[in-house]
């Protein structure tokens, strides 16, 4: 969307804006005694939290112990390979996990520990607390349902509405993600739209009940390049309109780069870098987040750059390496590294700076020239860019 | 955009393959016509690889698979060495077919789940009975090499024992050991991590320098398309919009559907606020009843009624820049703003 942007690293809180037209849908009417949490105070803390699967090649250490705060109107973007274990975590968070699986660790939201809650206390928190907008919008919704009955289906489970109330919010909400002729789209199945409506709509079943905290497991993976920024905009807008605390998880840096306040890189299961947007693309100190960035291919690159590949492939979580994780593939490794797991800590010169390496890099600014096709001028970062060959404009 | 015309082709004795005003419609019921590629014109000289991005649905794809006659092209020809390819019969295209071969997106669900790795490789050559048992097993470690497995532990594996990035290896070595000239790939690695595709693209470039392939790289990723292609076209719901040197294109895209495509790509650099760029409203519409005029006209913040009536013709405004618009971006100049409300309005 167009409205003016607040910069997405200020760590004073924001005032309440936006007060929507979704009071019906919003109000904090809901069967749990959560105490309220304003914008800017720590809405879920997760605490040395562990996820296994059991599989008949033995356990897989999907998330290896992982401890992050996340603040009401922020957004913190979770950025890993596949296999990184990165949506496990967030399905962890949320408690949406298969039979084999097994958590230890903590997990609070509002203060409240849910890590080990029942389903049925977890129906409470399940929409109306927090939800989650699903990579294929595709699959996630059901073919044989009108789209209506898809929205109101949480309004009905966690707020008392009549028919007619939950038409009009249902109504309201596709108005608010964008979907031209709402009326007409209420009846009509998924298979009648494209996959960047698809995925509005899968945005108005996650906002329906005003969730605090909004899970965005690659929401936009399956989708084209121009339809994925207006996705990402309206999510965006509808974080800061509401105030919520929003993960967004992805495996492109370049969609949580302007977008996240937070960024957590995700290596096997753990946590290896942790910043502020700014701070981490100022400075990237852990080597495999520096590996990443110099994988993708800019568009200031000329024609036929041989590009940074990272070798080999990232561990077996059933069988992972001694020492760092990462080790195997790392271009700075030394004979440490092969022996010890480096633990997760701040940068001395920037306490919010967490990066888990024995070698850190040395910080060098990765911020890319503005985009040929942008007209406004970017001050790229002070710092030297040696690793983008630019090609000037 | 959605421009026709044949101003951005070569002379015909250069390129190795010349595609003129090719045409693919596919009926569905009720009397329907799905106008999925109209009126494309192309060209790949020897040696040369052409970028062939779009959104979804734009018709890049189709192009591939009609140049392989997969399945023939409702109209138009492809002249690949100097045969028209529509008009061969079942016989003299399964002879050329040798020369031409495919790399699809999916890495996976495209290798026979069955097979081990070995025989998958080997396919081409024994349907063509090439060599004999010896030199099939030699040629096959000899790809499996330079593709970066190791022919003792992969050649007698199934693909699921692979990881995307390995199976994706697995399909450039089955498509090149019958010493194709040309190659079709098709979205050959948007389904894999940003790593991994760093790996297939350097290994792309590296088998083409080796084998002396031509390609034609059809992908939706811009900055991907750029890396390996020498010339770039680009396409929206069936129609060329802009053909040209990458380097010159993505510099200064005549097309403002190429300058909201390039503007669309996420950049990892928070210093670039991505509500301050220009965002393209609304979504492609149906190929079953394509805009009149200029394909793109609505969702083009340039529109006007000429873009309505006529069908725009390709014209070089630049060295190697071809661009099919009523009114191209003059050096600089950046389309307005569309917002993603222009959708709802």
């Amino acid at each position: 969307m167009t409205d003016p942007v607040t910069d997405p690293a200020p760590t004073v809180a924001e005032p309440e804006v936006g007060v929507d037209d979704l009071d019906v849908a919003i109000q904090d009417d809901h069967s749990l005694d959560l105490p309220t949490v304003a914008p800017g105070e720590v809405l879920l803390e997760v605490e040395d939290l562990h996820t296994t699967f059991s599989s008949p090649r033995g356990p897989v250490l999907a998330v290896r112990g992982i401890s992050f705060e996340l603040r009401r109107g922020r957004t913190l973007g979770i950025v890993g390979e596949s296999g990184s274990g990165k949506s496990v975590l967030s399905r962890s968070v949320m408690g949406l996990m298969p039979s084999n699986a097994t958590r230890s660790g903590s997990v609070r939201f509002a203060g409240n520990e849910i890590l080990n809650a029942k389903p049925k206390v977890m129906r409470g928190y399940w929409g109306d607390q927090m939800s989650m907008v699903f990579q294929d919008p595709m699959t996630a919704l059901n073919p044989v349902l009108r789209i209506e009955q898809q929205i109101t289906e949480s309004l009905h489970e966690h707020i008392d509405l009549s028919k007619k109330q939950a038409h009009d919010t249902a109504l309201q909400l596709l108005t608010s993600v964008g979907i031209p002729e709402p009326d007409r789209r209420l009846r009509m199945y998924p298979h009648e739209m494209s996959g960047g409506m698809r995925q509005r709509i899968m945005i108005a079943i996650a906002l329906a009940c005003g969730p605090k905290l909004l899970f965005a497991d690659e929401p936009t993976t399956a989708l084209d390049v121009t339809v994925q920024a207006q996705i990402l905009d309206l999510l965006q807008s509808m974080q800061r309109d509401r105030q919520m605390a929003m993960i967004l998880v992805t495996h492109d840096l370049g969609v949580v780069a302007g977008r996240a306040h937070d960024i957590a890189v995700m290596y096997a299961g753990r946590i290896v870098e942790q910043a502020p947007s700014k701070a981490l693309f100022g400075a990237v100190r852990h080597p495999y987040t520096e590996a990443l960035l110099r994988s993708i291919p800019k568009l200031e690159m000329a024609k036929h750059t041989k590009l940074d590949a990272i070798g080999g492939r990232p561990p077996d979580l059933v069988h992972l390496p001694e020492g760092c994780k990462f080790a195997p593939r790392c271009a700075y490794a030394q004979d440490v590294c092969l022996v010890e797991d480096p633990e997760l800590t701040p940068d001395p010169a920037d306490p919010t700076h967490l990066f888990a390496c024995h070698f850190p890099v040395s910080g060098v600014g990765t911020a890319v020239p503005t985009p040929v096709a942008v007209a406004a001028p970017v001050s790229s970062s002070p710092a030297p860019a040696p690793i983008d060959p630019e090609v000037s404009a | 955009m959605a421009g026709t015309g044949t101003a951005h082709l070569r002379a015909p004795e250069d390129a190795l393959l010349r595609v003129e005003d090719l045409v693919v419609e596919f009926h569905t019921g009720r009397n329907q016509t799905v106008h999925a590629v109209t009126d494309v014109n192309l060209d790949v000289l020897p040696g040369e690889t052409l970028g062939l991005v779009g959104e979804s649905g734009c018709g890049k794809s189709t192009t591939g698979k009609a140049i392989m006659q997969l399945p023939s092209p409702t109209s138009g020809k492809v002249v690949f060495e100097g045969t028209d390819l529509t008009s061969l019969g079942a016989k003299e295209l399964r002879q050329v077919r040798t020369k031409l071969q495919m790399i699809f997106q999916d890495p996976i669900s495209s290798l026979n789940p069955r097979r081990k790795v070995e025989d998958i490789v080997a396919e081409g050559l024994d349907i063509w009975k090439r060599g004999s048992r010896a030199e099939r097993s030699e040629k096959v470690d000899e790809m499996l090499l330079t593709v970066g497995l190791d022919p003792d532990v992969a050649r007698g594996r199934r693909p699921f024992q692979f990881s995307g990035g390995q199976c994706q290896r697995i399909s450039i070595a089955r498509a090149v050991i019958t010493d194709p000239q040309l190659i079709v790939c098709d979205e050959p690695v948007s389904a894999l991590d940003v790593s991994v595709q760093a790996q297939i693209l350097n290994l792309l470039e590296d088998m083409k320098a080796q084998y002396g392939l031509t390609m034609i790289f059809i992908a939706h990723d811009l900055a991907v398309v750029k890396n390996i292609s020498d010339r770039v076209a680009v396409m929206y719901l069936g129609r060329l919009c802009e053909v040209g040197d990458p380097d010159v294109l993505y510099a200064q895209p005549a097309h403002p559907y190429t300058s909201a495509l390039l503007s669309a790509i996420p950049v990892p650099d928070p210093d670039v606020r991505p509500d301050a760029r220009q965002t393209l409203g609304g979504e492609i519409p149906s190929p079953l009843s394509p805009p009149s005029g200029c394909r793109f006209r609505t969702r083009c913040p340039k529109a006007d009624e000429q873009c309505r009536d006529e069908v725009p013709v390709m014209r070089k405004v630049a060295d190697d820049q071809f661009v099919a618009c009523h009114h191209p971006l003059a050096p600089g100049e950046v389309v307005t703003t569309v917002s993603l409300a222009g959708a709802s309005a």
